[in-house]
């Protein structure tokens, strides 16, 4: 029971929740950019929450299913097809052996998931199937697929049953400009306040650099507070002794271009870190793509934490009403 | 003469040639085969080859080098 990859499409690797407990020895987690999107997919099939599935980005690969099973497109909106009839995305869907899925032009958000009774079947590396491209480990032979890759898919469904689908008021939409939220800090304080306050009011424009690692953006310039360097910060205002840089954080180098720090980023450095995206608001950073606008919209712990709670709630509701 | 364009399948920046000091990929009143390169946009550190999705001549460029580019945006019209 395999896919074969006919056309990998532009960046597709396989994902799960991610590498977990690493980051302290300076692993950073990877696992699926828009959790959300991966976590409902994993349940439209019948699997177990951490099923490996695959995600891609702007371009659906294209793939040939060797059995019959139950997939489930998730994510971006994009057409899908199943041997060229389009299938409805957020919904569980037969497929047959020797059927082909492939995918139209992307009409909103940047990443489609598909996923797969059983997950896809690719040996754990230190806990998780995730693809960390950067240093080539993990996933399906720690890369990006090609054409003419066979992945395995594993026999240990839960309940793969075509048919179920998302209430669509649950489905989330793509704006091309995305509102996350961001708990402002640790070093905030480096910014002038003026600089922190434009930081807020600007909407970002998402510049080609913008993957797994990291998304950069244009907009405005920001100034840091003059002062003398402390020991061991290099000699950019927006440097400041090292530290460990949360997944999420935003730094300005030079005052332009803020980075989003994503899940395949690194995990510590000398950057000021201006504040840190909710870690669910990650979901709607990865639909969007270059040349969308961001807003980050300030919130103090009590919120963030309120927003973290409302999402994994409704992922909860939508799970059980799927099973 | 018909004519038909070339649209951008991602978002990020297009180039007309292979490398800063490469010819061009085509130029105008070339005639291209369906599958031909015709430019590379570049998004994510990564380059994505641009084919023609029909055969004709190059009747123009909609897009100057290096300009950013957005998913569905006319890149190269073809007379068919």
């Amino acid at each position: 029971m395999s896919i074969l990859v006919r056309d990998p499409g532009l960046e597709t690797t396989v994902q799960d929740t991610g590498r977990l407990g690493y980051y302290s020895i300076g692993f950073p987690p990877s696992g699926a950019l828009d959790s959300f999107a991966y976590h409902v997919g994993n349940a439209l099939v019948g699997n177990e929450p951490g099923a490996a599935a695959l995600e891609a980005v702007y371009l659906g690969p294209t793939l040939e299913f060797t059995q019959a099973t139950v997939i489930a497109v998730t994510g971006a909106d994009i057409p899908a097809f199943v041997d060229g009839a389009e299938i409805p995305l957020w919904e569980s869907v037969a497929v047959s052996a020797g059927s082909v899925l492939s995918f139209g032009q992307l009409r909103a958000g940047a990443r489609p998931y598909v996923a797969v009774a059983g997950g896809i079947d690719v040996p754990l590396y230190y806990g998780s199937r995730s693809t960390y491209t950067l240093v080539g480990i993990g996933g399906f032979q720690g890369r990006a697929l090609r054409a003419g890759d066979e992945l395995a898919i594993g026999s240990d469904a839960r309940d793969p049953r075509a048919g179920r689908r998302v209430d669509p008021d649950d489905v989330p939409v793509h704006p091309s400009t995305a509102e996350v939220h961001l708990l402002v800090g640790l070093h905030s304080y480096r910014l002038t306040e003026d600089s922190l306050a434009r930081f807020t009011d600007t909407e970002w424009k998402v510049t080609p650099d913008a993957n797994r690692v990291g998304y950069r953006f244009r907009g405005a310039e920001l100034e840091f507070v003059p002062r003398e360097q402390p020991f061991g910060a290099g000699s950019d205002p927006a440097n400041v002794t090292d530290c460990g840089y949360p997944v999420g954080s935003v730094q300005v180098p030079g005052g332009v271009e803020p980075i989003v720090l994503l899940q395949d980023a690194v995990t510590g450095g000398g950057y000021a870190t201006l504040g840190t995206v909710v870690s669910v608001d990650r979901d709607r950073l990865a639909q969007t793509k270059t040349g969308d606008k961001t807003r980050f919209v300030p919130v103090d712990l009590d919120g963030a934490l309120s927003v973290r709670r409302d999402r994994h709630a409704a992922l909860d509701r939508i799970r059980s009403a799927l099973a | 003469m018909a004519s038909h364009t070339i649209t951008s399948r991602t978002p990020g920046v297009f180039y007309h040639r292979p490398s800063p000091d490469a010819d061009p990929y085509v130029t105008e009143g070339a005639s291209v085969s369906e599958g031909d390169t015709v430019g590379l946009v570049e998004v994510m550190k990564t380059f994505h080859e641009v084919k023609a999705d029909a055969a004709g001549t190059v009747s123009r460029f909609l897009v100057e080098n290096e300009d950013e580019v957005t998913i569905g945006q006319d890149l190269v019209e073809l007379e068919t």
